[in-house]
């Protein structure tokens, strides 16, 4: 299984290497952490004609506390580098507890976030992390310079809002609301697969104990991650005891309709969908709990 | 004449091989390389059943670095359909279709994956690209998949056999229609076992080099019959045995994916060498493993048990289909063996089994560690807990009501195995295995205490008790060459491979013994047909119990030479010496000692005369033929806990107790049983090889074909029961494949507690189980 | 700038290697037949069985995951490099041998330098961690049992307890 021949670039600036992507266009592909572009190389389900290596590119490896209380992470931080970050984990415990769901320590080791995000598979966990956190995405090309919304960002399988010659050069995640609690929660088959199902949440109480706002996203679900804002409506106002909890559960089973693949029936996965919305917004909203009482 | 130590034998040595596996300096097929060494890649079907009208090569001219294309029409003679491996038994009435492959496709190509050309390259990289530029037209014809519907009469055929029959084997034993009128309660059901893919970590590769001037071919394999392979190449080819040396370097583990079934690469690739006067190498990739390497798959049993009230059985009978796959070189061993697996450790009175082997549009169906017996182990364990349920009897207590007793061996079983022999168990214990799995598991008191407070407290938690038995250390034979080398290190050459199962320790053990040398001072060599070219090969549990007994008999021979000729030199009577330290001392006068080497000197004289009869040197060759198998066994027992929301499954506590007679070294032993048990594991909840209607894989990935993990597999609590085989001297008997076989039932049975989802009417009949099966049929639901 | 052959300056086991190479070529078959480093073995080519992990920059990643391009300016471990140049076995190799760690050996290599990372990271890991360490590395000989238990004995001997 060898990948067809390309040519190769490992530019110094960003600069120069938006600007081969500019030159080259559809036949040139980024390669930044390479665990996901690399495996369909080898099976020359990909063949580019050109790989642009992000990874001798400066001062791209920054995880960056702003000054509103978020995260900005650069194009070249690793999977591993967010698992061992202080930073996030005070910060966005979400993505802390997300990210060891990703594969395994090796592939962690070289994988990149903004590259994951970028890929949009749609059984990845970061994507729907970063729906839940309603973060941010810096895109430039050679003649552009924006940002997308995580909601604006995934449109289908293998499919983001990249325009053809843009890279991902960072994203942000927003500050969470004070006292939140989240909660990211997954099924898979054996540890470090890509999830059967999986659920990113977020939540907050009001001074009542009942639900301020809420989050929820899940991977696995669709062909991108998925909100369920009527999840989130179902709570709004309501105090999560069981009851709102199974309401939540069952709304969502209705709300997300998982298409199944060759392993999974998505009947089965519907059901996940229940048993892992009631679960994550047990642990998040007791979370919520001990952080509002902080 | 004094007799050998037991020093190692039976001991826990730690192995001879590690020192260069651990270091990286050990040499397997891949690792091989020449300075004229040219690379191989296979040009594969991507249909399961098409027509080939025509191959067009020419593009491949300006590839850069391709040195030749091949393809059918370029063999000549030498394409045609592969000799059979495993002749079919001689079974009355069998019916047997032999339809095997050729080195190349031509005309039709039968299974997505059926090699249809040749690449040489430069290297690897190059013979890739190169394939891309052969275009191919093929012809789709109608693709026989499924089991079932592909043995009914109008399904496409993938030869010329309506219905596609590749087999029909009926064995009979006593009366089963007497039996099931005279049963109290007879259960019929419909069992669907599908056993997956060996999966190795290293996949198959092979190393051919033709020496023009020599006239010689070299070929080093990753295989587990390297003489099979031997003999099939000098035939094939046209060639002297003498004119070929095969070798099986390090293999990085077979369980049957690296038999001998003359698959194309392993002629094609020697072939091609010779063609073209080089050396070349293929080395399959992952994603070829999955289609061009044998595996195993699913069987439909609708099978049934006629028993009395008291749970004893009366008679079975089962007719099933089994996958065979697009050709059939290696004859019917697995259905055979899963014919055999159904009589289990039972009294069997009467049992009428028979079976179609029907051919699909899929790749070769040949052992997989288990060969088989897993189906019929699942259909007789499933039955017995059916009955169980059915009669109010507790299930571990109708096994013990049926189990062989333990004066009735050797046991008759009145059918034929697939060594050509009846089916007889050698010896056995088996109720004590069973009761010491039960202390084990602590089963009492989990039924009685622990899993009601457990479900009290809204756990789902079950257990699974069964058992079985192994045919092992079948025929036809296996030699040894032992020779101790002036240097006084004795070398132990026999003609099996080895993938892992220690066998440079376990043979130097017995050696060791015989020879009153240290473990480390023997070396052996496995696998390499110039240093010994006579046997058949690693398989069906044998290798220790065939090759160690040839080793063992080779030892002894060697052992009376060395006493022989030291009692010579020393002018007294053998009787008075012993051989300790690689050397002979005589018993009263420890001052008087020789070292085996340079008693091996003494045997080799450059002047004088050797006598008569006499061979020179300290040297013997041996072979050891069973008359029959010897029979192991064991039982499983297991405790899980299912998380009723996600239907994923914990397992708690494992345990083995199993009797392989004596073990050379229980170390091995234990680690052969804990790697069966893993792929047992995966065998009944993570591995499904999934086709769809038109004969291609959905899951062709390690991704998607899911070997278990460090996390999936418990610790496994092992003990060991001995009953020596009678079918050889050392007592050993084979346990290569007993982790494996019995896993799924207990899986079954233990979910099937845990969730008592029986009783609701949803019983587990089929493996392999997921999470989202076991909550279809919490659920109720249907496939 | 693009290139058509790239040129690869990488230390491995602390020697200095210079080879100019497609750079599609896989960093185990650089590794592997390049180098001729044939100890780092190829299991899948798709990232999942762990074989061929090594450790780059000291962290352990898939071999067959980078482009030897990719190699350039950085340092890598092989097996090789585990034990010490007088041929002393590291502290795991030997628990290996002493515990059964392995049957064929195939997939060892990759295990061995996965461990020898984890270990350094967490000198005093139980059991449970290890197990979940080894998580990524695939072993279809042993049934992990023996391989938890060699690295078991390897931390309970680094610590320096008997």
């Amino acid at each position: 299984m060898k990948p067809a021949p390309f040519r190769y670039a490992a530019p110094r600036s960003i600069e120069e290497l938006l600007a081969l992507k500019a030159e080259h266009g559809d036949d040139a592909k980024f390669l930044a952490g390479g665990q996901s572009l690399i495996p369909t190389m080898n099976f020359r389900l990909a063949q580019p004609a050109v790989l642009l290596d992000l990874n001798t590119l400066p001062d791209q490896n920054f995880i960056v506390e702003t000054s509103s209380g978020g995260v900005r992470i650069g194009a070249l931080v690793r999977h591993s580098d967010i698992e061992t970050s202080e930073t996030i984990a005070r910060s966005h415990p979400l993505a802390h507890e997300a990210i060891r769901f990703v594969a395994h320590p090796q592939i962690r080791n070289r994988g990149t976030l903004c590259g994951n995000l970028a890929h949009a598979d749609p059984a990845s966990e970061m994507p729907a992390v970063m729906l839940a956190l309603g973060g941010r995405f810096h895109a430039r090309s050679a003649v552009s310079d924006r940002w997308i919304d995580a909601s604006d960002f995934f449109l289908s399988i293998f499919t983001t809002a990249l325009e053809e010659n843009e890279m991902l050069c960072e994203v942000e995640m927003p500050p969470l609301p004070p006292g939140s609690g989240t909660c990211f929660l997954e099924v898979s088959r054996r540890p470090g697969d890509f999830a059967m199902m999986g659920v990113a949440t977020v939540v907050s109480l009001d001074e009542a104990g009942r639900c301020a706002e809420a989050r929820i996203a899940y991977c696995s679900a669709g062909e991108t991650p998925l909100l369920a804002p009527g999840v989130v409506a179902s709570l709004a106002g309501e105090e999560p005891d069981e009851t709102a909890l199974l309401n939540a559960a069952r709304q969502a089973a209705e709300e997300i309709d998982p298409p199944g693949n060759v392993h999974l029936t998505s009947a089965y996965q519907k059901h996940l969908v229940a048993v892992l919305t009631g679960r994550a917004l047990r642990t998040a909203f007791a979370r919520a709990n001990t952080n509002a009482s902080q | 004449m004094t007799a050998a130590t037991n020093r190692y034998f039976g001991s826990p040595v730690l192995r001879n091989e590690d020192a260069p596996l651990l270091t990286g300096a050990a040499m397997f097929v891949d690792d091989i390389d020449f300075s004229d060494m040219l690379h191989v890649a296979f040009l594969r079907s991507p249909h399961a059943h098409a027509r080939i009208e025509k191959i067009d090569t020419t593009a491949t001219q300006k590839c850069d670095g391709v040195v030749a294309v091949f393809t059918a029409d370029d063999l000549g003679a030498f394409w045609a359909p592969s000799p059979l491996v495993v002749p079919p038994p001689p079974i009355e009435d069998l019916v047997f279709n032999q339809r095997t492959q050729t080195p190349l496709a031509r005309d039709v190509v039968r299974y997505v994956g059926e090699p249809v050309a040749l690449v040489v390259a430069e290297n690897r990289y190059l013979a890739e690209d190169a394939l891309d530029r052969i275009v191919v037209d093929y012809d789709p014809l109608p693709v026989a998949a499924e089991l079932e519907p592909s043995a009914q009469v109008d399904a496409p055929m993938v030869h010329d056999v309506r219905g596609n029959v590749a087999a029909e084997v009926r064995q009979v034993k006593g009366d089963y229609n007497l039996a099931k009128n005279n049963a109290d309660v007879v259960i019929a059901r419909r069992f669907l076992y599908e056993h997956g893919l060996a999966q190795p970590i290293e996949t198959r590769g092979i190393v051919a080099r033709w020496d023009t001037k020599a006239e010689h071919l070299s070929v080093w394999a990753a295989t587990q019959t390297p003489t099979s392979l031997h003999g099939g190449l000098a035939q094939l080819m046209g060639l002297g045995s003498h004119q070929i040396r095969v070798v099986a370097p390090f293999v990085g583990g077979g369980f049957g994916s690296k038999l001998l079934m003359y698959y194309p690469e392993e002629l094609m690739v020697p072939w091609a060498a010779r063609e073209l006067g080089s050396s070349l190498k293929w080395i399959e990739d992952r994603s070829e493993h999955f289609v061009a390497t044998s595996q195993e798959r699913g069987q439909i049993h609708d099978a049934e048990i006629a028993v009395s009230q008291d749970g004893k059985i009366l008679g079975l009978k089962d007719v099933f289909l089994h996958d065979n796959g697009a050709y059939n070189p290696y004859g019917l061993t697995v259905p055979i063996n899963s014919q055999c697996a159904v009589l289990g450790p039972y009294v069997v009175p009467a049992y009428d089994s028979s079976f179609k082997a029907i051919f699909t549009n899929k790749p070769i169906v040949a052992p997989f560690r288990g060969a088989g017996r897993q189906h019929g182990v699942f259909v007789i364990e499933r039955l017995l807990d059916i009955a169980a349920r059915q009669l109010g009897i507790d299930r571990v207590e109708i096994r013990r009501r049926n189990l062989i007793p333990s004066d009735a061996f050797p046991y008759k079983n009145g059918i034929m195995f697939q060594d050509f022999t009846e089916l007889q168990y050698d010896s056995g214990n088996y109720l004590p295995i069973l009761e010491r799995t039960l202390e084990i598991i602590g089963y009492e008191s989990f039924v009685r205490d622990e899993q009601p407070i457990l479900r009290a407290e809204g756990k789902c938690v079950g257990i699974g008790v069964v058992c079985y038995v192994e045919g092992t250390g079948i025929g036809p034979y296996e030699g040894a060459k032992v020779q101790v080398d002036p240097s006084g290190r004795v070398h132990v050459a026999t003609g099996i491979g080895t993938q892992g199962q220690s066998h440079f320790t376990s043979f130097a053990q017995i050696a060791a013994d015989l020879l009153g040398v240290a473990v480390d001072e023997v070396d052996v060599t496995t696998g390499d047909t110039d240093q010994f070219g006579w046997g058949a090969g690693t398989f069906a549990s044998r290798g220790a119990v065939v090759a160690g007994n040839a080793v063992h008999e080779a030892c002894s021979a060697v052992r009376e030479k060395i006493l022989n000729l030291a009692a010579e030199h020393f002018e007294c009577s053998s009787q008075q010496l012993s051989i300790e330290n690689g050397a002979v001392q005589t018993l009263d006068r420890p001052d008087q000692s020789i070292t085996i080497g340079e008693l091996a000197v003494l045997a080799n004289p450059m002047r004088g005369a050797v006598k008569p009869g006499t061979e020179p040197g300290l040297q013997a060759t041996r072979y050891f033929g069973p008359e029959a198998g010897t029979t192991a066994s064991g039982a499983h027992a297991m405790i899980v806990e299912v998380d009723r929301e996600t239907m994923m499954v914990k397992i708690l506590k494992y345990v083995v107790v199993h009797d392989c007679g004596t073990p050379i070294n229980p170390m091995v032993v234990e680690g052969q049983i804990h790697g069966g048990v893993a792929q047992g594991i995966g065998n009944a909840f993570y591995e499904k090889v999934m086709y769809d209607d038109a004969g291609q894989i959905m899951n062709a990935t390690l991704a998607d074909y899911l070997i278990p993990t460090s996390m999936d597999v418990p610790v496994i609590e092992l003990d060991h029961i001995e009953t020596p085989s009678t079918m050889n001297p050392l007592g050993i008997k084979g346990v290569g494949e007993a982790g494996a076989i019995p896993v799924a039932p207990a899986f079954a049975q233990a979910v099937e507690d845990a969730l008592g989802i029986a009783e609701g009417g949803s019983e587990i009949l089929e493996i392999p189980l997921s999470p989202n099966r076991l909550w279809e049929l919490a659920e109720g639901g249907t496939q | 700038m693009l290139e058509e052959l790239v040129t690869v300056s990488t230390v491995v086991n602390g020697k200095h290697y210079r080879r100019i190479v497609e750079p599609r070529l896989l960093l185990s078959d650089f590794i592997r037949h390049d180098l001729g480093l044939t100890g780092t073995h190829v299991g899948c080519e798709h990232g999942v069985c762990g074989a061929c992990t090594i450790l780059v920059d000291e962290k352990p990643v898939r071999a067959c995951l980078m482009f030897a391009p990719q190699a350039d300016g950085h340092a890598i471990e092989t097996i090789e490099g585990l034990a010490e140049e007088n041929g002393e076995l590291h502290p795991l190799q030997e628990a290996f041998r002493d515990k059964h760690g392995l049957q064929c050996g195939f997939c060892t290599p990759g295990i061995l330098m996965t461990m020898k990372a984890f270990i350094a990271q967490h000198p005093a890991a139980t059991e449970g961690e290890i197990r979940e360490a080894l998580s990524g590395n695939l072993c279809r000989c042993t049934g992990y049992q023996n391989i938890v238990e060699a690295v078991k004995l390897a931390v309970s001997r680094i610590g320096g307890s008997s």
